[in-house]
C-alpha cells in the first residue's frame, strides 16, 4: 500500500526546485520520444520549447492564447473551491459569446465602445444563465451538477451551430455558416505598442486579466463571502454548522463561473474573430479546467499555468507546422508536463512510503 | 519452578520496541500473559496501546523486539498468522456489513472453506455455549450494537482462540449488556482462553481483570495484580499526575429558576439510511440546570444534535427558548439568541480541519462581528477580532499548540475538544448543547472540560449534555434522561435513577 503522509515543513527550496525539474524531465523524455520517432531531436524540443518565446511577437501570441484559459480559470476557481464541479465552462463560454454576439448584430454600424461595454454585461448574463440550469437543478432537485453542465456543452455547440447557419447567417458568406461582421464599436483592438507597434495579435482585452485576477484574489482570501465558499468545499457539515447557507452558494459560485466563462468568450471573439460561427471555442472551457487546477486554484497560480498551458500548445503548432511532428505527439507532452509538474508538487508536500501489507 | 511457569504462560512479549518515523511508539514492552488470564491493558489515548496489540495481531510490525507463544519465538506477519497461531481480536469499530446477514459476515472473513448452512449450525451452537444468542440469518442493519459485538466475537471463536484481544469493547455498551459480555469474557477464561482486555475505563478493570498492565508514553508504568491496586492509583499512574477531584456544585439550587429551553413533540426524519427517526420528543431545561441525555450510540443523537441546533428545522413551536418560538429557524439565528452549540465530530463539523484556530473561531463568530450593519464590515474578513478571540480560547482553555495559530488538525484530540468548548464558552451562551464532550480525550483534559460545564451551570446557564458515557452523565448532571430508538424517556432526578434502570431505558433488559 502506498501512504501519503502530508510533511511538516515545506521546504521552499524544492517548491521553487521542483517545476524546473519536472520540466526537466518532462524534455528529457520527450526527446527519447523524439528520437524513437526519428525526428531531429534538437530541432524539435527548439520548435516545442524555445520557438514560443523567440521573437516579441510570438511571445505576445502566447498571451493571446492564454487570455481566454486564464479568464475560464479564473471563474472555475469559485466552483472547484466550493467542491462545485462545473465541466461545463466551454458551453458556458459559447452561450456567453452567443448573446453578446447577437446583441452587437443589432446594432450595425455602432462605432461608440459602449456596445462592447454591454457585450461583457450581456455575455456575463448569457454564461450565467447557461450556468444556471445546472445550479437550479442541483439545488432543487439535487441532480449531479458535473452531468448536466457537461451535457449542456453540446446543447450550446449545436445551438450556435443552428444560429449561424440559420438566422443569423450572413447573406454576403458565400454559404459559409458566418455571421455579418461585428460593427466597429464591438471590436478589441490591437495593442498599439509605442516605438514597437503591434506584437502578434497582442490586444487590449488581455487587460482585464490584471483587474480580475486581484480582485478575485481579495474576494476570495479577504471577504466573508469568499471564507464562506472555501469552507463549503472544504466540509459542508461545517458550513452548515456555520450556519452559511448552502444552496446560495452553491447557486452564486456557478453563476458566476458561468459569466466569467462567457465574458472569456466575447474578448475572445471580439478581439480575435469579430464576428459568430460554428466554432469559438477550441477546448477552452475544457483546457481551463486543467489551468485551474495546475494553478492551484489561486488567482495568481491559475495566471502562470494559463501562460504555461498556452506555451505548450504554441509550441505544439510550431512543431506541426515547421517539421510535420503530428499534434497528437506534442499533445503526449502537454500531458508529461502538467503529469511531472503535479508529480512535483505532491512529492515536495508529502511524503510517501509503501507499506508492505499481507 | 520456571518449567512449570512456563507452561502456565501462553503469551510472553520481549522488549518489544515500535518505531514511527522518530516517534518512538512502543519502548522495549515487556508483558506476559498467562493461561485463562484476563489481563487489562490500561492507558491514555496514544500511549501505545493500540500499536502494542497491532503488533500481536500482525497488523503492525515491531521495530525491536520478541513475541513467545507457548515458549517458542514467532513472527507474526499478518493477522491469518496471528489467527493461526491462536490469536483473535475483536477491534472497537466493528468490520461488518450492514446489508449482510450475520452469517454471510461471517463467512466472507473465515479462512477456511465452509457451507453457509454448516456455519449457520456452528454459529447457534456456539451462541449457546458460551452465552451469546443470535439469529445467524438476520441482516446487521437490524442489530443492536451489542448484538454487532457478539457477531464480532463469534468470529473469533470460531476459530478456537487461545488469546482474544478485545479493544475497548463496553465504549458502545449499555449496563445490562456490559455486564452480560463480562460474564462470556469470565466464561471463557475459565475454559483456558486468555483474554487481552483494552479500556480507560478504571472500574471495569477491576472488576474483570486479574492483572492490569498501565502504559505510559510507550513505556509500561507498571504491571501488578488488580487486587493489589486502587483505582486512584491507577489513573495516576495512567495520566503521571494526581487526578483532579471534581464536585458538582448546585444542589438542584435551579429549581425556582425560569425555564430556559423546551422542547415539545419534536419530530424528525433520518438523515440517513443507516439514521434513526426522532418521535415525539420533549423535555425542558432550567436555567442552571445540566440535563444529561443518556444513550447507546445511534438512537438519533446526531439527529436530535442537529434539530437542537438548526440545521434541520421544522415547526416553529416544536423548540421554545424563553418565549420566542425557533423551531424553524436556522443555526445563525439561534446563536444571535444565546444559544452555543458542540456537536459530536470534533474534525469536520465542530471545525474545519485545514484551516487555522484564528478561521475557526471566525466560523462561529463571523455573525458577532459584524453587527454594525456596515456593509463593508459585514463583506470583510475581522481577521483581527478572531485572532484576539482565538488567542483568548487558547489561553483560558489550556490548549496547547504546536506553535501559534495552528491548523486544527495539528492539534490533539483532547486539545482539539478543549478550543471548541472553550470557543463555545467565549460565546458567553445562555444555553449550552454540547453531545459527546470528551469522548476520546484523556481524562485530564475531560476533567477540566467537565468543571467548565459546572462552572457554567453555577452561573446559571442550561445545559443539554447529550453522552454515550454514564459515568459522566452521572458526575455532572442534576437530571437524566435516555434516548432510545428516537424516543426521549421523561427526566428523573440523578440521585433518583440507578444504572440498571438506565440499561432498561435504552431498551436492553
Amino acid at each position: 500500500m502506498i501512504e501519503f503522509t502530508p510533511r511538516k515543513i515545506q521546504s521552499s527550496f524544492w517548491a521553487i526546485l521542483s517545476p524546473i525539474i519536472s520540466i526537466g524531465i518532462t524534455i528529457f523524455i520527450g526527446s527519447l520520444i523524439f528520437k524513437m520517432l526519428s525526428y531531429p531531436v534538437m530541432e524539435s524540443l527548439y520548435q516545442v520549447f524555445v520557438s514560443p518565446f523567440s521573437r516579441p511577437d510570438r511571445i505576445a501570441d502566447i498571451f493571446v492564447k492564454a487570455c481566454p484559459l486564464i479568464i475560464i480559470g479564473l471563474g472555475l476557481i469559485f466552483c472547484f473551491k466550493a467542491n462545485i464541479w462545473n465541466i461545463g465552462a466551454e458551453g458556458q463560454f459559447i452561450l456567453g459569446t452567443l448573446c453578446a454576439g447577437s446583441f452587437a448584430l443589432l446594432f450595425p454600424e455602432t462605432k461608440t465602445y459602449m456596445l462592447l461595454f454591454s457585450m461583457f454585461i450581456i455575455g456575463f448574463i448569457g454564461g450565467a444563465i447557461w450556468a444556471s440550469i445546472p445550479a437550479i437543478l442541483k439545488v432543487r432537485l439535487n441532480v449531479n451538477e458535473i452531468l448536466v453542465s457537461l451535457m449542456l456543452v453540446y446543447v450550446a455547440m449545436l445551438f450556435i451551430d443552428f444560429i449561424v447557419r440559420g438566422p443569423l447567417r450572413d447573406p454576403m458568406s458565400f454559404g459559409f455558416p458566418l455571421s455579418k461582421v461585428y460593427p466597429d464599436g464591438a471590436i478589441i483592438s490591437k495593442v498599439d505598442f509605442p516605438f514597437i507597434g503591434f506584437l502578434g495579435q497582442f490586444h487590449y482585452g488581455i487587460f482585464i486579466i490584471l483587474i480580475l485576477c486581484p480582485l478575485i484574489w481579495l474576494f476570495i482570501n479577504k471577504t466573508l463571502p469568499g471564507f464562506q465558499i472555501k469552507i463549503f468545499g472544504s466540509s459542508t457539515k461545517a458550513s452548515e454548522f456555520a450556519g452559511f447557507n448552502k444552496n446560495k452558494i452553491t447557486f452564486y459560485v456557478l453563476l458566476v463561473s458561468g459569466g466569467l466563462s462567457g465574458v472569456a468568450g466575447v474578448v475572445e471573439v471580439s478581439a480575435n474573430m469579430g464576428r459568430l460561427q460554428p466554432e469559438v471555442s477550441f477546448g477552452y472551457g475544457f483546457t481551463a479546467i486543467i489551468v485551474a487546477f495546475l494553478g492551484r486554484l489561486n488567482p495568481y497560480g491559475v495566471v502562470i499555468a494559463g501562460i504555461i498551458i498556452a506555451t505548450a500548445k504554441l509550441g505544439a503548432d510550431n512543431a506541426q507546422m515547421v517539421l510535420g511532428i503530428p499534434k497528437v505527439v506534442t499533445g503526449i507532452f502537454e500531458g508529461m508536463l502538467l503529469f511531472f509538474l503535479l508529480a512535483g508538487e505532491t512529492i515536495q508536500k508529502y511524503k510517501i512510503s509503501i507499506r508492505k501489507d499481507n | 519452578m520456571t518449567n512449570n511457569l512456563n507452561a502456565m504462560t501462553f503469551i510472553e512479549v520481549k522488549n518489544l520496541s515500535k518505531t514511527f518515523d522518530q516517534f518512538l511508539a512502543n519502548d522495549s514492552i515487556s508483558l506476559t500473559i498467562k493461561k485463562g488470564e484476563i489481563h487489562a491493558l490500561l492507558g491514555e489515548n496514544g500511549a501505545g496501546k493500540s500499536t502494542l496489540v497491532k503488533c500481536l495481531y500482525g497488523v503492525v510490525k515491531p521495530t525491536d523486539g520478541q513475541i513467545l507463544i507457548n515458549g517458542n519465538h514467532v513472527t507474526i506477519n499478518n493477522p491469518r498468522e496471528a489467527r493461526s497461531h491462536g490469536i483473535g481480536m475483536v477491534f472497537q469499530h466493528f468490520s461488518l456489513f450492514p446489508a449482510l446477514t450475520v452469517s454471510e459476515n461471517i463467512l466472507i472473513s473465515l479462512d477456511e472453506k465452509i457451507t453457509k448452512k454448516h456455519l449457520e449450525d456452528k454459529i447457534s451452537i456456539i451462541g449457546k455455549q458460551w452465552g451469546l444468542p443470535i439469529e445467524p440469518t438476520k441482516k446487521v442493519l437490524d442489530l443492536s450494537v451489542g448484538e454487532q459485538q457478539r457477531v464480532e466475537i463469534i468470529r473469533c471463536l470460531l476459530q478456537n482462540p487461545k488469546l482474544l484481544i478485545m479493544d475497548e469493547p463496553t465504549s458502545v455498551l449499555s449496563p445490562q449488556e456490559i455486564n452480560q459480555l463480562f460474564k462470556v469474557l469470565r466464561k471463557l477464561a475459565n475454559s483456558g482462553c486468555s483474554i487481552l482486555y483494552i479500556s480507560h475505563k478504571l472500574n471495569e478493570i477491576k472488576q474483570i481483570a486479574s492483572k492490569v498492565t498501565i502504559l505510559r508514553s510507550g513505556k509500561v508504568i507498571s504491571s501488578t495484580s488488580t487486587s493489589k491496586i486502587s483505582t486512584t492509583s491507577m489513573a495516576e499512574k495512567m495520566i503521571g499526575k494526581k487526578v483532579k477531584k471534581i464536585t458538582k456544585i448546585s444542589k438542584n439550587s435551579f429549581l425556582n429558576s425560569p425555564t430556559a429551553i423546551s422542547i415539545n413533540n419534536l419530530n424528525r426524519k433520518k438523515l440517513s439510511q443507516f439514521g434513526t427517526e426522532l418521535k415525539k420528543i420533549s423535555f425542558n431545561v432550567k436555567y442552571g440546570e445540566i440535563l444529561g441525555i443518556a444513550g447507546v450510540a445511534g438512537n438519533g443523537q446526531v439527529e436530535l444534535m442537529n434539530a437542537l441546533s438548526g440545521e434541520t428545522l421544522g415547526e416553529p413551536d416544536e423548540i421554545i427558548f424563553e418565549d420566542k418560538k425557533i423551531g424553524n429557524t436556522n443555526i445563525k439565528f439561534r446563536r444571535s439568541l444565546g444559544l452555543e452549540f458542540v456537536p459530536e465530530e470534533r474534525n469536520g463539523h465542530a471545525t474545519v480541519p485545514d484551516i487555522t484556530l484564528t478561521e475557526n473561531t471566525f466560523l462561529t463568530f463571523y455573525n458577532t462581528y459584524s453587527k454594525n450593519n456596515n456593509f463593508l464590515d459585514d463583506i470583510l474578513l475581522s481577521s483581527n477580532m478572531s485572532s484576539n478571540d482565538s488567542k483568548s480560547i487558547i489561553n483560558d482553555n489550556d490548549v496547547r499548540c504546536p506553535y501559534s495559530n495552528p491548523l486544527a488538525d495539528q492539534l490533539s484530540g483532547g486539545n482539539l475538544q478543549k478550543f471548541i468548548v472553550g470557543r463555545s464558552l467565549k460565546a458567553n451562551p445562555k444555553v449550552l448543547i454540547i453531545s459527546q464532550p470528551t469522548w476520546g480525550v484523556d481524562i485530564g483534559a475531560a476533567s477540566e472540560i467537565r468543571s467548565k460545564l459546572l462552572l457554567l451551570a453555577k452561573a446559571g446557564k442550561a445545559i443539554i449534555l447529550i453522552s454515550q458515557d454514564l459515568d459522566e452523565i452521572y458526575e455532572i448532571s442534576n437530571n437524566i434522561c435516555v434516548i432510545n430508538n428516537g424516543s426521549l424517556s421523561k427526566p428523573k432526578i440523578t440521585s433518583k435513577i440507578s444504572a440498571k434502570d438506565i440499561g432498561i431505558l435504552m431498551g436492553i433488559n
